[in-house]
């Protein structure tokens, strides 16, 4: 699998600063652009071995996910929860605080938009409404984290734990909540109710797509630029990289943990919201898209850097709307988007080995 | 509802919590092997969904349980060998390869169930049990713990296997010193790498093994997802059992009786969202956590590949 052995900035003569970013952008693109291929013709073959044309299925995805001015347009409007969501691990990441509980604080916070919008709107103007809504989705999934927070940050219980049990919870909590307390009466199937679609976030434009999108932009924006140009991501880096060296440095350690597993979670609660708030209106029983197992390794493939983690979010998405259009064409299950996604994971984070591998070899 | 604390009852629900429990048990165990080598060992779940598969494929066509196990463990080592050669050979991010390969054996197990057995979702024949004499006549205790498969008996036999592992033999504390202090490991001129592989593919094996438990012997028959979290709870009790193999039997055990209990109320038509039953166990290890949740003693080279001449 290493076809992809970087051939760009092989040689490095003393160039001016602007030849070497250029490089260096151009070296990053083909590291991400030449595993991704690669990862497609492994899947392909996958996909040839149980009689299925690659060809015709990485056409379809592309027209889908890419091309097809319906198709980007859902692909952007994906975007938004799993930039959120994102935007949350970067902070936990960076922080060293091993956050996997994001599919429970999605799933209770989309709960609550989802219980919470159809009655705030018609107390008070939609907007205000749908601020409400996201603030207290927001709040309720701090709250979901708060056990883990307070046994990681005052205890020295591992957070990998308790968030995975809490996530566990959190499905079924979520699933609980909707069955018997936000159940929609005026339905036969377990749902809440339905938020009209003229309350919801509105769309871009002429288009259709959500402009929770610019809110997950900014978003992950903030926390990139919070995490690397304030002195509170300063302390964040420091309890990261080292937590016995920050509390020599006077940090807060544990207060500063808890604000951490705040953030991240509060994060995941606005991803859950703003795919309630914004696109699908309601939820139904035992809903849960698990966004977050596949948006874990894209944020460390983007080594927690907020731009990249934009890039990789919108790989995902493409993959994901593509992938469930070519399923549906040519009969297969869209099972295979997890594989196709699989795949590009695990070469992606073999040609940065790779590449660092051969950095380091040159420079010795 | 009068017969729901019945002799029979009360018998079939235990029944059930182990056999509910024997998956996870194996999973645990695996999963304490990699971790106290210092590999968090996240794709576990991938494992035994290509357990599960691999497992129910042997068996159903070999027409042999014992095949299929062989098999669904082989299908365990084969993701294993994957985890091993990208995390302990050339050090990749074990959470991220973790991760990627339980989506894809996700996909890829859900893929091939689909075009092979999606029309006649075929199932096996019910396992037979191994009785064992006198035991198995006690009320409620007998038939819950006396009547299953023979590779039950076994499961739990290797929980006192992994024990003596652990405290009397070379290899057991090689694997601790490979988590604990792999650099002491190396110095003493045990191969780091060789040690961490030992216990990752073993964890493959143990896992793909329960997951061919749960198709063959739990369910019957291979469905895609079949693991359903098994994996993640095996890593669950892996880390609450702090390195004590008899730990994660109680751990498991007690999950076991949870599950068996949402089967048993939906038997029983007793009106309450399964989701309720099915947070119990994690409620109870929470408040466990939070009432005596001490410093966790996790091996402290956990999640770092080793790599030798750094620091």
């Amino acid at each position: 699998m290493s076809i992809d052995t970087p051939s760009v900035n092989a040689t490095a003569p003393d160039p001016t600063s602007a030849a070497a970013a250029r490089r260096d952008i151009l070296h990053r693109l083909l590291m991400t652009l030449g595993p991704i291929l690669a990862a497609l013709v492994i899947a392909g073959c996958i996909l040839l071995a149980v009689g299925v044309d690659p060809l015709a299925y990485y056409g379809y995805v592309l027209e889908k996910g890419l091309f097809s001015p319906l198709g980007i347009q859902q692909t952007l409007t994906r975007m938004a929860p799993l930039l959120f969501l994102a935007a949350g691990l970067i902070v936990a990441f960076r922080a060293g605080m091993w956050n996997l509980g994001g599919d429970g604080q999605f799933l209770l916070g989309a709960v609550t938009a989802a219980a919470s919008a159809p009655v705030f709107v018609q107390l008070m103007p939609a907007w205000l409404a749908l601020i409400c809504s996201f603030l207290i989705a927001a709040a309720v999934a701090m709250i979901w984290s708060l056990v883990p927070a307070l046994l990681r940050g005052y205890q020295g219980v591992n957070e990998i734990i308790t968030t995975l049990m809490m996530t566990f919870l959190g499905t079924s909590l979520a699933n609980v909540l909707v069955k018997l307390v936000f159940r929609d009466p005026g339905t036969t199937v377990p749902q809440t109710r339905t938020l009209p679609v003229e309350d919801r976030l509105p769309r871009l434009f002429d288009t259709t797509i959500t402009s929770g999108l610019l809110l997950g932009l900014a978003a992950i924006i903030i926390v990139h630029l919070v995490m690397t140009r304030t002195a509170f991501g300063l302390k964040l880096r420091i309890v990261g990289a080292n937590p016995r060296a920050a509390i020599h440095a006077g940090l807060g350690v544990p207060g500063l943990t808890v604000a951490v597993f705040a953030i991240s979670a509060g994060l995941a609660g606005l991803a859950g919201a703003v795919d309630i708030i914004g696109v699908q209106g309601n939820v139904r029983a035992d809903w849960n898209p698990a966004y977050g197992l596949a948006v874990i390794p894209a944020v460390f493939l983007a080594r927690m850097n907020g731009f990249a983690a934009i890039g990789f979010v919108f790989l995902l998405s493409v993959l994901s709307i593509g992938g469930e259009s070519a399923a549906r064409r040519l009969g297969v299950p869209n099972h295979f988007t997890l594989v196709l996604v699989s795949i590009v994971l695990i070469v992606l984070a073999l040609a940065e080995y790779v590449d660092h591998r051969y950095n380091q070899s040159r420079k010795a | 509802m009068t017969g729901l604390f019945s002799e029979v009852f009360l018998g079939a629900l235990m029944f059930g919590a182990v056999t509910a429990a024997i998956p996870l048990l194996l999973a645990g165990l695996g999963e304490q092997m990699s971790e106290k080598a210092g590999v968090l060992n996240i794709g576990i779940e991938g494992m035994m969904l290509a357990g599960a598969y691999l497992g129910f494929v042997g068996a159903f066509y070999s027409g042999s349980l014992w095949l299929g196990f062989l098999t669904g463990a082989a299908g365990g080592v084969a993701v294993a060998l994957i985890m091993a050669l990208l995390c302990v050979r050339i050090g990749l991010n074990q959470i991220v390869i973790g991760i990627a390969l339980t989506l894809g054996l996700e996909g890829l197990t859900a893929l091939l169930h689909h075009f092979q057995f999606s029309r006649s979702y075929p199932r096996l024949p019910a396992a037979n049990a191994t009785v064992i004499p006198l035991l198995s006549d006690i009320p409620v205790i007998g038939p819950a713990f006396f009547k299953h498969h023979l590779i039950v008996y076994l499961a739990l036999a290797l929980v006192f296997g992994m024990r003596y592992l652990y405290r009397h033999t070379q290899l057991g504390l090689n694997l601790q010193a490979a988590g604990d202090k792999p650099a002491a490991l190396d110095v003493a001129g045990i191969d780091v790498i060789k040690t961490r592989t030992i216990a990752v593919l073993t964890t493959g094996a143990l896992a793909g093994l329960g997951g061919a438990y749960l198709a063959n012997v739990g369910a019957g028959l291979f469905i895609p997802f079949i693991s359903n979290g098994a994996g993640f709870l095996g890593i669950v009790l892996a880390m609450l059992a702090r390195g004590r193999p008899v730990w994660v039997l109680f751990g498991a055990l007690l999950f076991g009786v949870c599950l068996s209990l949402t089967t048993a109320m939906q038997v029983a038509g007793i009106n309450i969202p399964t989701d309720v039953i099915q947070m119990l166990p994690f409620l109870a290890v929470m408040i466990m956590l939070v009432l005596f949740g001490r410093r966790a003693s996790l091996p402290a080279a956990l999640g770092i590949p080793y790599e030798r001449g750094t620091r």
